[in-house]
């Protein structure tokens, strides 16, 4: 038996539970809710959800920037550390990925809402209390938070990977700590960025859940109204357009990323 | 009297439009120890890889003791395999190691017992069977990897290039080793490698081997006496390798000059080769030489002196305990024995000139002679696709 | 420069970690409101016990995590032999498949496969289709990619000749798997298993779109459950589950680090480019 058969079973599950879905999303995007006839007017429909659109893409890529930020400095420096501290710091950083989202967005809640933590500390200390919640800035703190950590981690992958020789290199050819970091360090970590970059971009894009709790009415993204029309409004074909939409939104980000990058490692999970 | 073991007939192999192996004929006799020999890519690790069964050759026939064995898998083969890189079992210790096969073939505990311990005894690695194979060096892990193959009590044992990883005495103590235990147990050793000087310390016989085909087939002695084209003449030893005139038996003609030599058999004035070795030339007062030409370089290279010699525009190497200083003016004596003749090949004109050691030399200052990037693509291609053919 | 790194380092390990210290305050709080401490209690952890609610939901998460990790393991330890056998062109398109799970956002995941397990109810007249089939296939799906992006590497890194002195010495291929190249890929699939569990144990966006009302899992619930103020009882139980997940990363790094050590070791006795002396 050939070995690469061996892979067959796995090709079918990946074509019957990936691919074929993501048709059927196809499908419905153009097909009429009542009649089920081929029709363009939910992407039309499409329009009305521009300004949405137009948000979730705005908060995602504050959030990306934000992420990159203060990601950049902490990745860098558990590169460089010892093998055993590097492990150990990674997997801290990690570890908040592996439980509850739905828990840790819900404690910022408590930290941010009017009668909050940070707010009790605020009155208690005589002054009024602070409109932190339902603001852009706790969406975009929300997103922060949970992506963080796929900021973090492909920065330091790429960043760890980096032959110190090549830094020595640099040394011997007479280049001072900041021209060894902006010569040949950091052109050298591009890769971790764009990777990191897309791993922020994509689920922030397409959050619903940290909208919903730490927004108001008016930091509605895309996310909620997906997951209303299936679970709310009913109107699959809609819902299944805008997915549609937002699908082809991401692969655009990531082809346009793509091109800044030779590397083949689509996920450095 | 030998008896024939092992038969390649016409094999050819070629991945897509490459064609790695092109018509081998080979046969090997029982009890022998044969060499496949010749620069990387020449097709030497391929045919050793068809041999052990992990490679099916895309043409021609395997033939085993007289029956075809092109599509018996490895495992069914009485052949067993050291690798270039020992591939020992690192989640096992020495003494699994050496019983693994011998557990796949299901002998009785007491049996295996007593084969591995005479084996490990054998390769001089009594006491090491409850070690970590990563707790051994290179030279131990070696033994470890020639125990465990030799232990099946195969007919045929290949070795791919097995001593490139030591240092140059290990080496020559392995070398002698190997040869020993070859010859105490009576086994055909296939071995490949692309060392001249080791094929032609261990060997009964040489394959000489390039581009995927075979050059020459001959006892040691043979093929450095008598190589049969440039190429051989060249990868074996130094050579100095020049065009002449086969004017008639016996008489052969280049630089202008008339020599008398010991081979017959050629065409009445066919243009040939003419293989001169660098130990052979006698170097004399320029008065009293058959040739004359001005030294251009000397290197000590403590057994001898390497002198380049320029004679009308040609470099010559003279290999000679003597020191003539550069820019001396010196005349050669050769005896009839010191000049072998071979025919022309694809070969001729390619080597034998002492401007420079290599042909790569040569090239580097020519940007023209590389139009493209031999990039790692392609030979990480035919890589995979080796391994894909493997699959069966 | 480094101190700085390093102050901003910790900070933002900090800034990570306040939820934590927020829900683990709220676990030991006498009160609703995480917000309004009312004296230390740890009657929230006995509740949690005596729970006939919550506890079976985890109950539900943790099958389904084991069931779905434990398939997609091996599924996807036999699709990575098979991809590390293919030619590269193919390589480079099942590897495309197999990130767009990654690459998607998880509501599209989720979505796509509501509406194929919708279409396949129509087709088969089955009302009432998602149920614990659907979330189990669907876990599968999106750990099957992290099984794989862990095992594949292990592949690439094991010595090839290893397989071949396997067969070299008699095994057939199955035979030189299990006797050999299982032991080269162990921590992959170890890791690849344990993130697999770890992932479906969390997850939440995909399987709020494909659960059906039988069988719900812990984080469904909750994101239900967030209409009220929530029951204490709830961060005690985020509060063990933490303390257990970062027992399993600790465990995750020892395995790691054995491994790391062993290559390490064995790459400085192995040689290859090094010489070795001929005093031994």
């Amino acid at each position: 038996m050939k070995t690469k058969r061996l892979a067959t079973p796995y090709l079918v599950w990946m074509v019957i539970f990936t691919i074929v879905p993501l048709g059927i999303v196809i499908y419905y995007a153009f097909t009429d809710s009542v009649t089920g006839a081929f029709t363009l007017k939910n992407i039309a429909n499409i329009g009305n959800y521009l300004p949405i659109f137009v948000k979730s893409i705005w908060l995602a890529l504050i959030s990306s920037i934000i992420c990159m930020v203060i990601g950049y400095p902490a990745a860098y420096y558990i590169a460089g550390r010892s093998p055993k501290a590097q492990r150990f710091l990674y997997m801290l950083i990690m570890l908040p990925m592996c439980i509850s989202f739905l828990l840790r967005t819900l404690a910022w809640v408590a930290l941010l809402d009017d009668t909050g933590i940070i707010n009790g500390v605020v009155t208690a200390m005589g002054l009024k209390a602070l409109p932190l919640i339902r603001t852009n800035a706790a969406v975009v703190l929300g997103m922060v938070y949970n992506y963080l950590p796929y900021m973090i981690m492909p920065l330091y992958t790429v960043i760890m990977k980096i032959d110190p020789r090549l830094v020595e290199a640099a040394e011997d050819l007479g280049c001072n700590s900041a021209q060894v970091f902006r010569r040949v360090i950091f052109p050298l970590s591009v890769p971790g960025i764009i990777s990191g970059f897309t791993m922020v971009f994509v689920p922030a894009v397409s959050t619903f859940y940290i909208s919903q709790k730490l927004g108001s009415s008016g930091t509605t993204l895309i996310g909620d109204v997906i997951e209303s029309q299936f679970k709310t409004a009913y109107n699959p074909n809609l819902g299944a357009a805008l997915s549609l939409i937002l699908m082809v939104l991401v692969f655009i980000c990531i082809g346009i990323m793509n091109r800044f990058s030779d590397d083949e490692e689509v996920a450095t999970v | 009297m030998s008896k024939e073991l092992i038969r390649l007939v016409g094999c050819t192999m070629a991945f897509d439009d490459e064609i790695v192996l092109n018509d081998i004929n080979l046969y090997i006799n029982d009890k022998e120890f044969l060499t496949l020999l010749g620069p990387s890519g020449c097709g030497k690790t391929t045919t050793l890889r068809i041999i052990g069964g992990f490679l099916q050759p895309t043409s021609g026939d395997v033939l085993f003791d007289g029956v075809r064995i092109n599509d018996v898998p490895p495992h069914k083969r009485k052949v067993n395999t050291v690798f270039q890189r020992y591939a020992l079992f690192p989640h096992l210790d020495v003494y699994e190691n050496v019983a693994f096969g011998l557990r796949i073939a299901k002998l009785p505990e007491s049996e295996i017992d007593q084969r591995v311990t005479e084996m490990l005894e054998i390769v001089s690695l009594k006491g090491f069977e409850n070690r970590k194979v990563s707790q051994l060096s290179g030279g131990q892990q070696q033994r470890v990897a020639i125990a465990r193959a030799l232990v099946n009590r195969p007919k045929v044992l290949l070795l791919d290039e097995p001593l490139g990883a030591l240092d140059l005495r290990l080496r020559k103590d392995m070398q002698q080793e190997l040869k020993r235990i070859q010859q105490a147990l009576g086994i055909t050793f296939i071995y490949v490698t692309h060392d001249q000087e080791e094929a032609l310390a261990m060997s009964d016989t040489v394959v000489v081997m390039d581009k995927g085909r075979i050059q020459q087939i001959g006892r040691p002695e043979d093929i450095y006496n008598e190589p049969k084209n440039a190429f051989v003449a060249d990868f074996i030893g130094e050579s100095n390798i020049l065009d002449g005139i086969m004017l008639e038996d016996y008489a052969v003609k280049f630089f202008g000059r008339r020599f008398k030599c010991v081979d017959s058999g050629f065409e009445k004035n066919e243009p040939v080769d003419v293989v001169i070795r660098p130990e052979d030339v006698d170097i004399v007062a320029p008065d009293d030489g058959q040739l004359c030409g001005t030294v251009t370089s000397v290197t000590f290279k403590g057994v001898h002196y390497d002198t380049i010699v320029d004679f009308h525009g040609f470099k010559w190497l003279i290999q000679t305990t003597e020191f003539h200083p550069v820019g001396s003016y010196i005349g050669i004596r050769l005896g009839p024995d010191d000049i072998h003749i071979m025919h022309r090949s694809e070969y001729s004109g390619l080597f034998g000139d002492y401007s420079s050691y290599s042909a790569e030399y040569d090239e580097i200052n020519d940007p023209d002679l590389y139009p493209e990037d031999i990039s790692e693509e392609v030979s990480e291609t035919s890589e995979e696709e080796e391994a894909d053919k493997d699959e069966n | 420069m480094k101190t700085f790194n390093k102050v901003f380092t910790i900070i933002v390990l900090i800034f990570l970690y306040i939820p934590m210290i927020v829900l683990g305050a709220a676990s030991f709080n006498n009160g609703t409101d995480p917000a309004v401490w009312q004296g230390f209690t740890l009657t929230n952890y006995g509740e949690l016990f005596r729970d006939g609610v919550l506890l079976p939901l985890l109950g539900n998460s943790v099958i389904v995590a084991v069931i779905s990790s434990m398939l997609a393991t091996i599924l996807g330890t036999m699709a990575s032999l098979g991809i590390h056998a293919m030619g590269p062109r193919m390589k480079r398109t099942v590897m495309g498949v197999t990130n767009i799970p990654l690459t998607n956002p998880e509501i599209v995941t989720g979505v796509s496969l509501a509406l194929l397990f919708a279409f396949i109810g129509t087709l088969l007249k089955i009302s009432n289709v998602l149920g614990f089939v659907t979330l189990l296939i669907a876990h599968i799906t999106f750990n099957l990619p992290y099984v794989i992006l862990s095992v594949t590497p292990k592949l690439s890194q094991m010595d090839p000749d290893l397989r071949e002195a396997a067969l070299d010495l008699g095994c057939t291929p199955t035979q030189a798997f299990f006797k050999v190249v299982i032991h080269e890929i162990m921590p992959g699939i170890v890791s690849g298993a344990l993130m697999s569990f770890t992932m479906s144990l969390d997850d939440f966006v995909i399987s709020y779109f494909v659960y059906g009302p039988n069988f719900v899992t812990l984080p469904v619930e909750i994101y239900n459950y967030t209409k009220k103020p929530l029951q204490p009882k709830i961060y005690a139980l985020f509060t063990l589950m933490f303390l257990v997940i970062l027992l399993v990363m600790v465990l995750m790094n020892l395995l790691e680090a054995r491994d790391d050590r062993r290559q390490r070791v064995a790459r400085r006795a192995f040689g290859g480019p090094r010489k070795e002396s001929a005093e031994e």
